[in-house]
Formats: structure tokens, C-alpha cells, sequence
């Protein structure tokens, strides 16, 4: 991280009427970094900034290359970053072809790394080709929106809530794609969203934003589960873990899938034996026991030790942290149970999922 | 503070009952007039009014214009040509009172530059040929149009000079590409660059008159104002010794 | 019809020509500043573009004679330039058919860049696109419709220019005797069978014009 031919670094400071940013921050090169807070935190302007498109006072620093201080500012497309919109902007009088090679063309030959061809297979344009934009659907839009930005070649990826205005069914579909993107595509993606699912399936990094500053930054789960930050308040806590598919149960319509040492039961997912995934599980679906369960219809038991308890005296309910090898699950019960169970910091105990309160991604 | 109220109370009384008298005899008449006269014209209807207490109310426009006006219903009573052959043609078609024209002015066209010293008082400027763009009215439509034609004819330099011509649609536009500096010169009228008895500006040849036919300016009763004493009383008036004195004083001859 | 009025139709549809070609190559500069500028100074352009629209044509064209005048700013310039003097030259009638119709090409094309979602602009920033390569690619084919519109309101109206021709031309056969002005002699010399036929070419013409103009607008093709 501390390299910094490997880093984003920003310091950025802007005011528009009432609203400010302030950011300093260093970001990984590499990688999904997810940013996150409010409507109007500033998610959007700082994605603007970085890419040149609104003009900020400070300093932008790419892998040791200065996009922008006090006496400098590379305009926008000077700057190596494609970017994508929240509205798809496809170029309303080409078809879905010239839109592609309008960003190819602007790169030189040299430099292509990623062909038509692959953009169109990976985003599945193959027969969408000759229309123009105002015969496709808002998802197959933003799938052409996001082919075009790969083929204008960007040492980095900008994504504004790409996908923030499409309906549920077009999220379903262009998701998979983002995904692809993340494992396949070495190029690093700063992405815009406050929606926890597109959260906890494609951030490898997270940035917290509240009211024009960063709140908190680092590892997906570390932040998900840390229980100074409002995303453990939230209604919808969950921890996110890394998962491999080990087997399917064809006859229950059941997964099997490895989580560290400890296998977890969920309802049977598409995916092949053997890939990687990720689950997110809920802090209100976790249940805690003393004893390993004999009778119980809930499939999921994990044996883990807890890290912290936090307790609210005018609340129902307790948040208790649990390890689990190098992961951290949150379960949230009642403070009446901690109290029953007297439930306390280093405590072996068994935490209890329904498979079927389990999606894997 | 009562004497002033009372006598400004007076005052507005008196001159209601001015008003009110004035109403009683006077009358409105509607003059047409060409715009090379619409000056002098003005001066002789202030005149006019002072003497009578008829108001002539002007319209000035070019010659073939107000003929059109005229001819198609246009409310005039007088009407002031800028030639003699318009109201000539007004009377044979009927629509003015026969045998009422009369020339109240005549024209005298002048070269004029506005640059000082750039016509000489022979008018041998037009011989060296050293100008662009010789300024003339338009010969189809404008009298000094026709006389600056006629005057270069007799001179043997209109065949040499025409290729500068540049025209204005009226002797008013005309002056106007003189005076602007954009044509050299030019052959305008007298009364345009006539003030206090001199040339009041720039150098200027006044045209010998035997080189073109006298510019007469003839005006007309028309026959919506035959019957109208008002009218014929500004006709007279302009044939007065007082008229004519304005008009000289405009670079007209009479 | 005579050679006259032969030469003077030849001369407008030249004139015509020439000056909208010349147009749409200033208006399409001019118009993005327009759009685009945060200056002060666009507000006063504006209503200096717009100005044609207000004063009589005569009154520009008696404005443009002292201007382009031995006296006149513009004068000087063309003087020191070893231009001569533009009035009563053609090249003079086209710089004063530039001014006069200029608004008829201006608004349009400012109309039609203003409604170009600026998204697109950002988006063909980050494709590597510069200023220059996005508005001839992006801004310039969405704004097609508007093109042919201001084209055609600034031929009519140059086609249809008098006042201002009438002042600076000085009815030169052959170089600033238009179809307008060539009516307009016609018509004072009472040669009222000579002006019909114009008159009424140039009626028809514009009728053609205007409702091919139209047509397009209301079939979705043209919007101003």
C-alpha cells in the first residue's frame, strides 16, 4: 500500500455554494474500491474530480504521475480514465458500433490491450451491434456504455452508480458482467454506489463518505463489521465473507461452500464446483448458542469466539462480533439473551444461520 | 399666493378660448410632398399656420412613390412633385383638378465633393477621370438622376463615366454615398448642400444650367382637396413673395 | 425578362450563396462561445447578433455606409489592408448580408448546441476526445437538423435583403444590382410588368422554401 507507484493519491478541496469536499486520501491501484455514503456525501463530485471533468483545488497523483497541483491540471481526456456514467451516455446518433469504435479510434494501435471483439463478447453486444441507442433497453445501454469505456483503454475505470438507473432486472443481468470485470480485467475501478448488494459483491476496498469527507477507508469486511462506523447501525449489518463453492446437493437444491475452515448450507447456486464467491450474511439472520445445536431446523453452524459486544441501553437489541479464523461475523440478538447467556469477550460459542436467510453471490 | 393662482387660472382660460376659436375656422390640410422639398416645405406650412391658422399636415416620400399612394386611394389633398410630368399625368388621369399645376420651385443640380477642393468651379474634375465612383440618382426614377445623364451627355463623357456610376435610389441616398466620403462625388441638388446663401460644405460645380432641362417642380391640387378653401389658400401662399423667399433660401430658383 | 434582371438573378443567388456558406463557418464559432461562455461579454454579443432583427434594414445599411466609409472604422481597416473602400462592391454587399442575417443562422445553431445533453461532452471527454474532436463529432452531426434550418432562413433572407443592399450598393449592374433592388427599380420607374414576373418568382421561390422548411419541421426532422 505504501508504495507509491501503486497508488491513487488524492487531496482534493471544493466548495460549491454550500456543499464542500475535503479528501485526502491514498487508494490502491489495483483492485474494486467501492465508494460509499448518502446522497449528496459527495460520492459523485469526487469521482468527477479525480477524473478532471470538474476542477478542484489540490493535487492529483497517479502512480507517481501528477494529474493535477497547484500549477498543473491535465484535462479531462488527457487523463487515462474511462468512466461511466450513472445514466448510460451512448452517443445517440451512432449505432452501438460506432459508439465503440469512437473509443477505440482515440486510443493508438500500440497501446489497444482489449479488442472489439472481447469488449462485445464479455458485454454480450454480439447482436446489438447495429442498432442505435434508442432501440435498446436502459441495461443493454449501460452494457455498451461500459464496453466503450474498457476500449478507450483506461489505466483506470471511474463507475458513477452505474447502474442506479435501471430497473431490478437490468441490475440482475449487468451485475454478472461487473463481476466478470472485477476477476478478469487488471485494470483497477473506483466505483460510485450506495447500494449494499452491488457493495458487498464487487468492493475489494471501501470508502466511507459523509458529508464532503472520507469517513473511513480500508478492506470491505473490516469496515462492514467495524462497529464504530453507521454500517453496523444499519438495519441491513451483514459481514461479507469469501467463499468456494464445494459441492451442490441436487436433490435439496442445496450449496456447499467452504468459508475457512467452516462449511457453510445455501440454497443451490449456479456456479460451478470449485469457483470463488462471496456471501453476505446479515447480522439480524445470526442466532448464538452455547452448545453445538442436537435439534434444530437451522442448517448453519459455526463455531467461532466473540471479539466484542456493544450494548445500547434504550435499544432492544446487542451487536456481538464474531471471529472466525480471520473473518469477522456480526450477529445481532437481544440484550435480554446476552444477559441470559452472559454472553462476554472471548467466549467460544456456536452462531447459527438458516440456509435459506443465505444468498451467495 | 393668490394673485399667481388666480392669474395662472386666467391664462388657462384664455387660452381655452384661443383653441376653441382656432377650432372654429381652422382646417387640416394633407400635404404629399417630395422629399427633396419636405425642408423648405415645412418653413413655408410654420409660415402658413402663423398667417392662417390652417395646418398642413406633410408627408414626404419619393415622387413615384407618393404617385402610387395617390393613385391608389392615399388621402392627400396637395400633393408637391420633385418633376412636371407626375402631376401632368395626375390631371389627365382625373385625379387632380385640371389645369391646377404650377412650377413653385426649380432645381439646380450641382457636382459636389465633400472633400474641399476636389471639384474645381469648371467642373474639369470630370474630364481627369481621377475618382472610383461617381455618385448620380437613379435616371428611371429620379429627375437629377436624369439631368446628371443629360449633362455628362453633353459634356461627351458619359460614355467614359458610367462605368463609375454608383446610384442612389433617391437624390437623398445619394448625397448620402457624396457625404460619407464613399463616392468622390457626386451630382446632387442644390438644396442639399446650400445653406445661407453658399456651398456649406466640401467644393462643388454648379452645373451650367443649358447643359440639362430646367428641374421644374411642379405642385397639384388633388381632388380630394378641391373643395377645401384651406387647400387652395396653401397653394397661393406658395406662389407669395413670402414662399418664394423661403425657397430661394433652399437653393431653389423661382 | 432582360439581361438586367437575368444578371440580377445570377447576382442574388450568388450573393445568397456565398453568404450563408460564410455564415454557417463564423455562426458555428460564434454560437458555441455563446453556449458555452460564462463571459460577460456574451450578453452584449447576443444583442448585437440580435440587432438586425430590430433596426430597419435601411437604417443598418446607412450605419454600414459610414463604417465602411473612407471615414468609418471598418474603412480604415480595409484601406490600410490595401482593400480599397467595400461599399458598391460586391465583397461589400456579402460582409453587410453577413451582418444582417447573421441572427437567422446564430439562433438556431445556439439553440440546437444548448440542447445537446452535456453528459455526452463529459462522456467524449473521457473517450479522449478534446474539445475540438468532440464538437465536430458529437456536437456538430446532433445539431444536422439545425444546420439546414439556419441554411435556409439565411438564403431566403438574403434572397429577400433590400434595405440594406439599397443603401450600400449603389445599384451596379452586375455587382450589387440585386433581385430585390432590381424589383424595386421597376416598380419606381412603373415598369409594373417587369416587377410582377420578379415579384412573383420570388414569391413562388420563397413559398417553395418556406414550406419545404416546414414540412420538414413538422415531420420531426428539424427542430429550431
Amino acid at each position: 500500500m505504501s508504495n507509491a507507484s501503486e497508488l491513487l493519491q488524492l487531496d482534493l478541496q471544493l466548495t460549491q455554494g454550500k456543499f464542500h469536499l475535503q479528501c485526502q486520501l491514498n487508494l490502491p491501484a489495483s483492485g474494486f474500491t467501492v465508494i460509499c455514503g448518502r446522497s449528496g456525501c459527495g460520492k459523485t463530485t469526487l469521482l468527477r474530480c479525480i477524473a478532471g471533468l470538474t476542477r478542484a483545488q489540490g493535487a492529483v497523483r497517479f502512480k507517481n504521475i501528477d494529474w493535477q497541483h497547484e500549477k498543473k491540471f491535465l484535462p479531462a481526456w488527457q487523463r487515462p480514465i474511462a468512466y461511466v456514467f450513472q445514466q448510460p451516455t451512448l452517443f445517440p446518433h451512432l449505432t452501438v458500433r460506432d459508439n465503440l469504435l469512437f473509443a477505440l479510434k482515440r486510443v493508438p494501435p500500440a497501446e489497444r490491450r482489449i479488442s472489439l471483439d472481447d469488449a462485445v463478447n464479455w458485454l454480450g453486444l454480439e447482436n446489438l451491434l447495429d442498432r442505435k441507442p434508442n432501440a435498446l433497453s436502459g441495461g443493454q445501454q449501460q452494457r455498451a456504455a461500459v464496453a466503450r469505456s474498457l476500449l478507450a483503454n483506461p489505466a483506470l475505470l471511474l463507475m458513477d452508480e452505474p447502474l442506479a438507473s435501471l430497473d431490478i432486472d437490468s441490475k440482475l443481468e449487468i451485475l454478472p458482467y461487473l463481476e466478470r470485470l472485477r476477476s478478469q480485467l487488471g485494470i483497477p475501478v473506483i466505483y460510485v454506489t450506495h447500494a449494499p448488494d452491488e457493495m458487498s459483491r464487487l468492493a475489494d476496498q471501501l470508502v466511507l463518505m459523509e458529508e464532503g469527507r472520507v469517513l473511513a477507508h480500508g478492506a470491505l469486511n473490516a469496515l462492514l463489521t467495524n462497529p464504530n462506523l453507521p454500517l453496523t447501525q444499519h438495519q441491513e449489518a451483514a459481514a461479507v465473507l469469501d467463499a468456494v463453492i464445494e459441492a451442490h446437493d441436487a436433490h435439496y437444491h442445496l450449496t456447499q461452500l467452504r468459508v475457512g475452515s467452516a462449511v457453510l448450507l445455501v440454497p443451490l447456486s449456479p456456479l460451478p464446483i470449485g469457483s470463488h464467491t462471496r456471501i453476505r450474511i446479515l447480522a439480524r439472520n445470526v442466532s448464538i448458542a452455547l452448545d453445538a445445536p442436537l435439534h434444530s431446523s437451522i442448517q448453519n453452524c459455526l463455531q467461532a469466539k466473540i471479539v466484542d459486544i456493544q450494548i445500547h441501553q434504550q435499544e432492544a437489541d446487542a451487536l456481538v462480533r464474531l471471529a472466525m479464523d480471520d473473518a469477522v461475523l456480526l450477529s445481532r440478538i437481544t440484550r435480554r439473551a446476552v444477559d441470559q447467556l452472559q454472553l462476554q469477550a472471548g467466549m467460544t460459542v456456536y452462531a447459527q444461520v438458516k440456509a435459506i436467510a443465505l444468498i451467495p453471490h | 399666493m393668490k394673485q399667481p393662482l388666480f392669474f395662472s387660472r386666467a391664462v388657462l382660460i384664455s387660452l381655452c378660448l384661443t383653441v376653441a376659436s382656432q377650432l372654429a375656422t381652422a382646417d387640416e390640410i394633407s400635404v404629399a410632398v417630395a422629399s427633396n422639398f419636405a425642408e423648405p416645405m415645412q418653413e413655408i406650412a410654420t409660415a402658413f399656420e402663423k398667417k392662417t391658422g390652417h395646418k398642413a399636415q406633410l408627408s414626404p416620400a419619393s415622387t413615384g412613390k407618393l404617385y402610387s399612394q395617390i393613385k391608389n386611394g392615399a388621402p392627400f389633398e396637395i400633393f408637391l412633385s420633385a418633376d412636371d410630368t407626375t402631376p401632368a399625368i395626375l390631371e389627365k388621369e382625373g385625379l387632380a383638378a385640371i389645369d391646377s399645376h404650377f412650377t413653385y420651385a426649380t432645381g439646380k443640380l450641382v457636382l459636389w465633393s465633400a472633400k474641399p477642393s476636389f471639384v474645381d468651379d469648371q467642373g474639369t474634375v470630370l474630364k481627369t477621370g481621377k475618382f472610383t465612383y461617381l455618385a448620380i440618382a437613379n435616371p428611371a426614377t429620379a429627375p437629377y438622376g436624369v439631368a446628371a445623364v443629360e449633362t455628362l451627355k453633353k459634356l461627351d463623357l458619359l460614355a467614359a463615366i458610367q462605368p463609375k456610376f454608383v446610384q442612389g435610389d433617391n437624390i437623398t441616398q445619394t448625397f448620402q454615398f457624396v457625404s460619407t466620403g464613399n463616392a468622390e462625388l457626386g451630382f446632387v441638388a442644390l438644396s442639399q448642400v446650400f445653406k445661407d446663401g453658399k456651398i456649406s460644405s466640401g467644393s462643388a460645380w454648379l452645373v451650367t444650367p443649358s447643359l440639362y432641362e430646367p428641374l421644374h417642380q411642379d405642385a397639384v391640387l388633388l381632388n380630394k382637396g378641391s373643395s377645401k378653401p384651406a387647400a387652395k389658400a396653401l397653394l397661393d401662399y406658395l406662389k407669395s413673395d413670402e414662399a418664394k423667399h423661403i425657397i430661394r433660401r433652399y437653393g431653389y430658383d423661382i | 425578362m432582360n439581361t438586367g434582371d437575368l444578371s440580377a438573378i445570377w447576382l442574388t443567388l450568388k450573393l445568397a450563396t456565398t453568404t450563408t456558406l460564410l455564415l454557417l463557418l463564423i455562426g458555428t464559432p460564434l454560437a458555441w462561445w455563446l453556449t458555452r461562455t460564462r463571459s460577460r461579454l456574451a450578453g452584449f454579443i447576443s444583442v448585437l447578433v440580435a440587432m438586425p432583427l430590430v433596426l430597419p434594414p435601411t437604417v443598418i445599411g446607412f450605419y454600414l455606409l459610414l463604417a465602411m466609409g473612407p471615414h468609418g472604422v471598418i474603412g480604415q481597416f480595409t484601406q490600410a489592408l490595401g482593400i480599397g473602400l467595400l461599399p458598391f462592391t460586391f465583397t461589400g454587399l456579402v460582409i453587410a448580408s453577413v451582418l444582417y442575417s447573421m441572427p437567422f443562422v446564430v439562433q438556431p445553431l445556439q439553440n440546437a448546441f444548448d440542447s445537446v445533453d452535456k453528459s455526452l461532452l463529459d462522456a467524449a471527454a473521457m473517450l479522449r476526445a478534446n474539445r475540438f474532436d468532440a464538437f465536430l463529432h458529437i456536437v456538430l452531426p446532433l445539431s444536422a437538423p439545425a444546420y439546414i434550418t439556419a441554411a435556409i432562413l439565411c438564403f431566403a433572407h438574403t434572397v429577400g435583403e433590400f434595405g440594406v443592399v439599397l443603401m450600400l450598393g449603389g445599384n451596379i449592374p452586375g455587382a450589387t444590382q440585386v433581385l430585390s433592388v432590381q424589383i424595386y427599380n421597376h416598380v419606381e420607374a412603373m415598369q409594373y410588368s417587369n416587377a410582377h414576373w420578379l415579384a412573383g418568382g420570388m414569391l413562388l421561390f420563397s413559398f417553395v422554401v418556406l414550406s419545404a422548411l416546414y414540412s420538414l419541421r413538422k415531420s420531426g426532422g428539424l427542430r429550431v
